[in-house]
């Protein structure tokens, strides 16, 4: 069996799955037949996905109503979810918070709340998922981790968000390189540009740069049949950070971004 | 974003109408989850003079409009419920497209009872406004195949309504443009299909009459009928078209056509694109080409039911005054009459478009209070908007409509005069008894002040 039908098909982990890019991505896997565990903090808000991806035909969908972020027994809730699942071949990080920056800017409980869901929360989940990937029958178990190109480089606009998706970044760099030693798991970061979704639905959120979340689903899905550890979606991206990256500091420092 | 994917607070968005002849600023909130529209919907019936739900915003009139009041953007609820295999019961919400539905079913081995002619409106939308499509002498409008709908009123009460739960409520939500209440969610009998795919034959006429002959001799065998007319030909050439008529077919597969639009209209093309000159001289090829081409042929369902989705923002083709389309419908015993007077002065004032769509409706009774289709013969014309000479032309059509004792479709005219609505519609004085107090449309507004 290749890599995609065998993982597509898996037993797969949403982590924050009411994101609506999570739900888009959720609804093509339930197309190809995945096991889905839907990992939220709305009971209700889940089931109404459950229904649906069932519907699609997902050939199970199971809810778990769990605060990610706050959560204090994350291995012993793995631990329960592969049991009811019968393991775990897949886990899709999805959830994240822009944040306010102007508060972070000189709250520290803003930035701390910022860091602790965007990187504190999330590596230690995919630190105590890993041993259950280990002992998963696919092909190649793995763990994907949506980031953002705000990583690649501090702007004022929203650095405390950055920064903690920048060490998402570099932790799941890490840990492809890690996992590459061996060759079977998988880490795959996505470096994300603009979507149209609950979290961008303050800004002005039209014009090209901006996707649909079922186009990066439709990214996602093609990127977990490929090999390769780091995706911008869309792909662009890469060309537009490329320049960002590489703007000298004294042009970069004048432009409101 | 909040933490649980929530997005109900009302934005300042401005939105037009599929016409585009008007553009206004809304308020608008976009709930994602059903436990949201609650406090949004009760929330903004406080904060502003009235509310309206909306979908995909493919009314090319002011019915799906209402600037000075918000507007629930319905398009995040698209989820899928419930599906009966055996009984074809589709339980889906509101904001979830045609095409979302065809993506399930079709692979499914089922197909939408009944379809407009695209698949880019919502269940919600195709409710409110009670669409029908290419076999309504079979099948009716869409609403003949909705078993029931969950509603929430203003008050923030879901109610489900039926033709046995609240009946009066059923008929006047049908068809009723989004007037009665927010439409959360439905349930639809959908229609097994052999396969995706359409046997088809494009017979060409020359008159009217031949249209009738045509329509009349086809309804027996055919499921779907449907004739384009060549509504700036006169003379000996006045009413000739392509009969188009076909079933599904038997043999082929099962499968959905790639919803993505490969052909795009960017921009606002300058008006003088489409002029009398261009247009003329493209209905003459088009007749001539599938006059050429007449016969019968195997299609996919996409290109036979929605050749406009294959150019997204087709709209734009009309330039930036948008465009007025006109529908009307006429009984049988005055249709063969009425419609070659209407398709005179058309040609006569030489503002027609190339998107003319002829065909006949059956006696399948219409559900809702505010149902178009009624028996007889309904015409369907494009007219790009050039002020004061469009709007004498339309009124013109209108005449010939109410001596012929037909009416027209609120979704489709943005300028629909409101004694012809009153007197189109016999059941609206008692459909206006179940519009909800703090719902309200730029349409409805004009139709109660006048």
């Amino acid at each position: 069996m290749d890599q995609s039908t065998d993982l597509l098909s898996g037993r797969i982990l949403i982590l924050g799955a009411l994101s609506g890019v999570a739900e888009a991505t959720a609804r093509k896997l339930a197309g190809h037949g995945g096991r889905l565990a839907l990992v939220g903090r709305r009971a209700e808000r889940l089931e109404n996905l459950r229904d649906d991806l069932r519907v699609r035909g997902a050939a199970d969908v199971r809810c778990y109503d769990i605060d990610l972020v706050a959560e204090a027994h994350k291995a012993q809730q793995l631990s329960d979810i592969a049991a009811e699942m019968g393991g775990i071949d897949a886990v899709l990080v999805f959830y994240g918070a822009l944040g306010d920056q102007t508060t972070a800017d000189h709250d520290i409980n803003e930035v701390a709340r910022i860091i602790d869901v965007n990187f504190t929360s999330a590596v230690q989940w995919i630190t105590a998922v890993i041993p259950f990937l280990d002992a998963s029958s696919a092909t190649h178990p793995t763990i994907l981790a949506v980031s953002s190109v705000a990583g690649d480089r501090g702007r004022r606009s929203n650095y405390a968000y950055g920064a903690a998706k920048g060490g998402l970044s570099v932790f799941m760099q890490g840990l492809a390189h890690r996992f590459a030693k061996d060759g079977r798991l998988r880490a795959v970061t996505i470096k994300m540009g603009f979507v149209k979704t609950a979290m961008t639905a303050h800004l002005d959120n039209d014009g090209p740069l901006w996707i649909e979340p079922d186009d990066a689903a439709d990214a996602i899905v093609d990127i977990l049949k490929r090999k390769g550890s780091i995706f911008y979606v869309p792909w662009f991206w890469r060309f537009i950070m490329l320049a960002v990256r590489s703007t000298p500091s004294f042009i970069f420092n004048k432009i409101n971004l | 974003m909040t933490a649980d994917g929530a997005n109900g607070a009302f934005q300042d968005r401005n939105r037009r109408s599929w016409g585009r002849v008007a553009r206004r600023p809304h308020k608008v909130a976009s709930p994602r989850f059903r436990d949201e529209v609650q406090a949004v919907l009760v929330g903004g019936c406080q904060s502003y003079k009235s509310v309206l739900g909306v979908g995909l915003g493919r009314s090319y009139s002011d019915s799906c409009l209402n600037p000075d009041g918000a507007v629930v953007d319905t398009t995040a609820l698209d989820r899928l419920i419930a599906f009966d295999g055996e009984s074809g019961v589709l339980r889906v919400e509101s904001g979830a497209s045609l095409w979302d539905i065809l993506e399930f079913a079709v692979p499914r081995g089922f197909f939408l009872p009944t379809t407009p002619g695209t698949r880019y409106v919502t269940v919600g939308g195709a409710v409110a406004n009670d669409v029908h499509g290419k076999n309504h002498h079979r099948a009716g409008t869409f609403g003949n195949h909705v078993l029931s709908l969950g509603l929430m009123r203003s008050d923030g009460q879901e109610l489900r309504v039926s033709r046995d739960q609240n009946p009066d409520l059923f008929q006047a939500t049908v068809g009723g443009l989004g007037l009665t209440g927010l439409i959360l969610w439905a349930d639809l009998k959908l229609t097994r299909i052999p396969s995706s795919h359409i046997s088809q034959q494009s017979i060409p006429f020359h008159s009217v009459s031949e249209f009738f002959d045509l329509a009349c001799e086809s309804e027996r065998d055919f499921e779907h009928t449907v004739a384009w007319v060549d509504c700036l030909s006169a003379g000996d050439n006045l009413g000739r078209g392509i009969f188009s008529r076909g079933n599904w077919s038997e043999v082929g597969s099962l499968t959905n056509e790639p919803a993505r639009n490969r052909l795009s209209i960017p921009f606002d093309p300058p008006a003088m694109a489409l002029n009398q000159f261009s247009v003329r001289a493209f209905n003459e090829a088009y007749f001539k080409l599938n006059k050429a081409r007449a016969g019968e042929s195997t299609v996919k369902y996409g290109p036979f039911f929605y050749p406009l989705d294959a150019i997204r923002h087709w709209n734009r083709m009309y330039g930036a005054q948008g465009f007025y389309q006109y529908q009307s419908v006429v009984p049988p015993n005055v249709a063969r009459d009425a419609t070659a007077e209407m398709l005179k002065e058309v040609s006569h004032s030489g503002q027609g478009s190339f998107l003319a769509v002829l065909k006949t409706f059956g006696d399948v009774k219409s559900p809702g209070m505010l149902s178009f289709p009624a028996p007889g013969a309904t015409l369907a014309l494009d007219f790009p908007n050039r002020g004061e000479e469009t709007l004498r032309l339309l009124s013109r059509l209108d005449r010939v409509v109410d001596n012929a004792g037909g009416r027209l479709y609120p979704a489709k005219d943005g300028r629909l005069p409101p004694e012809q609505f009153w007197r189109g519609y016999p059941d609206a004085e008692t459909f206006r008894e179940y519009v909800d107090p703090k719902f309200s449309s730029e349409f409805w507004r004009r139709m109660i002040a006048g």
